[in-house]
């Protein structure tokens, strides 16, 4: 049961998006951030949406996956949207009853938060929906790599990320295994409330943090003898490179920055 | 000059801070080994077979006596970087050793911590995993694979370092039959074909089969050592401290004490069968024996 989760929600392909730098994408998607909560108007959401559709398209990612990954976060739109809704300041009322005033203004901020939000999240998926986690954390640790001057643990944190990256199979492996032995032995998982359920998870996380204090300095072991010692000194058998194609798209990234700035920035 | 020189080795594990007592696993080593040698050592559980094992690539810095490899003292911290790259080291849990999550990102973790430049690198990662038969599944991730393929992974991580010496550590205790053979046949090639030094630490007699020396290790002591046939044959001293002699070795240990007159120092099934058939006179001649 727990070998379904799919975790990275990686989708192999080959399109000019999966094959930028993930650097570029990072960057990218910064943008597409800023731009989106930048733009004011109307015009600004269709023109992002704009943006958004031909992303996707270029990455030929299936848009009902896409809006399928919103389903976890619907509950946080629409409790922003009634927030909205409520509690926005206008003169405009449109209806009133006890403390709650409905004003237009606050239908129009609603439903431009659900567009941003929606839209905002979409984005980001694209990025962990073309890019392997593997060349995500090389990318981090490349953009992170100036802050070792400043002693940030760059490579620490990308090392600790690709590791992690690499146990979560094993241990959800390893989770069905003890559950399995627990089950045999009459472990009930399966019924009672949340709380009974909860306890009755407990006897799996006893093992399984012991098995992975041990697997971790097993690991600590193998890595030492094969003389790793930080960061420093080390080299990459692929080093990212950032080809023409990275560079027209970073230069298309501040162009939609340049243009919501420039067109859509009038308040309502 | 030996290449792994070992004398009056001792290591002591040190009192545990909530109580548990120090624990002296290795009492008294002395032994070396040759470049090119492939070294058997074998015991029990307990034996300090491991430990001497981590004391032979400077993971573990002993308490009294010496190591030195390669002419390097292996208890003087600036010599401890170079011996890990000339000694590696293949541990029993293939799953534990294996860092990354590609696996020729895993075979290219050793070289890439030694500085090499990434073309090197990329030369160094094909050809270990091409000598290990697994340059097919060079994209795949490790946890896909059965134990014996993530082993020759974990071996071909070692051999990208290039090193002159790899030491086993019970490399086939979590494999199934099929992954012992693959294993046990690439630790023969190296040697063989690359001239790989090769320490295989085991308690299964019949992968010691083909080796130059053997050590057998007991309560932190080398108990027996020669040449495999001269340890191998002292059946009634092995069986007292716990281990089996090889089955040829004990089928004729079987037969002589029922009063046939075979040798004991047939180790290989061939040399066995022959010594059998001997000692019944039916020998058959090799000519009649290859069809």
């Amino acid at each position: 049961m727990l070998r379904d989760i799919t975790l990275g929600q990686y989708f192999p392909g080959n399109t000019i998006v999966h094959r930028l730098d993930p650097r570029t994408k990072l960057a990218l998607t910064v943008c597409y951030m800023v731009a989106l909560f930048a733009a004011r108007t109307w015009s600004g959401y269709a023109f992002m949406l704009a943006v958004l559709i031909s992303a996707v398209a270029a990455s030929r990612i299936n848009g009902k996956t896409l809006l399928k990954s919103l389903k976890p976060i619907l509950f946080i739109i629409i409790f922003t949207v009634v927030l909205n809704v409520f509690f926005t300041a206008g003169d405009d009322v449109l209806a009133h009853f006890w403390i709650f005033k409905i004003t237009k203004q606050g239908l129009v901020g609603a439903a431009q938060m659900m567009l941003r939000l929606t839209m905002l999240i979409a984005g980001t998926f694209l990025l962990t929906y073309t890019t392997s986690p593997l060349a995500l954390t090389d990318g981090i640790e490349s953009i992170l790599k100036p802050l070792a001057k400043i002693h940030f643990p760059a490579h620490v944190l990308a090392m600790m990320m690709s590791i992690a990256l690499r146990f979560i199979p094993t241990l959800i492996e390893e989770t069905d295994k003890i559950m399995s032995a627990q089950k045999a032995r009459g472990a009930d998982f399966e019924s009672g409330g949340l709380v009974k359920r909860a306890k009755a998870l407990l006897p799996i996380l006893v093992p399984l943090f012991v098995s992975a204090f041990r697997r971790a300095d097993e690991l600590a072991e193998a890595m030492e003898s094969r003389c790793y010692r930080g960061g420093e000194g080390r080299t990459r058998m692929k080093t990212l490179v950032m080809r023409p194609r990275d560079w027209v798209a970073l230069a298309a990234g501040a162009a939609v920055i340049s243009a919501v700035y420039a067109l859509f920035r009038r308040l309502p | 000059m030996p290449f792994i020189t070992v004398e009056n080795l001792e290591y002591a594990y040190p009192a545990h801070e909530d109580g548990g007592e120090a624990f002296t696993a290795l009492r008294g080593v002395s032994l070396s080994v040759e470049e090119g040698e492939f070294v058997a050592v074998l015991g029990h559980n307990g034996s300090g077979k491991s430990t001497l094992a981590r004391c032979l690539n400077a993971t573990l810095t002993p308490t009294a006596g010496r190591v030195s490899v390669g002419g390097l003292d292996a208890s003087d911290e600036a010599n401890t970087f170079e011996i890990r790259r000339l000694v590696g080291m293949v541990f029993q849990n293939p799953d534990n050793q294996i860092v990354a999550s590609v696996v020729e990102e895993d075979v290219a973790f050793a070289p890439e911590n030694l500085g090499v430049p990434p073309p090197e690198i990329r030369r160094r990662v094909d050809a270990a995993l091409r000598t290990v038969g697994m340059y097919e599944y060079r994209e795949h991730a490790p946890h896909l694979l059965s134990g014996g393929q993530k082993q020759r992974v974990a071996i071909a991580g070692v051999l990208a370092m290039a090193p002159r010496c790899i030491v086993f550590d019970e490399p086939t205790a979590m494999l199934d039959p099929r992954g012992r053979e693959d294993v046990i046949g690439i630790i023969r090639k190296l040697r063989d074909e690359n001239g790989v030094t090769i320490v295989l630490i085991t308690h299964h007699m019949d992968e010691t089969l083909g080796c130059d020396r053997v050590y057998v290790m007991n309560g932190g002591k080398i108990e027996v050592s020669g040449t495999p046939s001269e340890v191998f044959t002292q059946v009634e001293r092995l069986r007292s401290i716990g281990i089996d002699a090889p089955e040829t070795v004990s089928l004729l240990y079987g037969l002589r004490l029922a009063g046939v007159d075979v040798p004991l120092s047939a180790l290989t099934p061939d040399e066995c069968a022959a010594a059998v058939a001997d000692a019944y006179g039916k020998r058959v001649s090799p000519a009649d024996s290859a069809d």
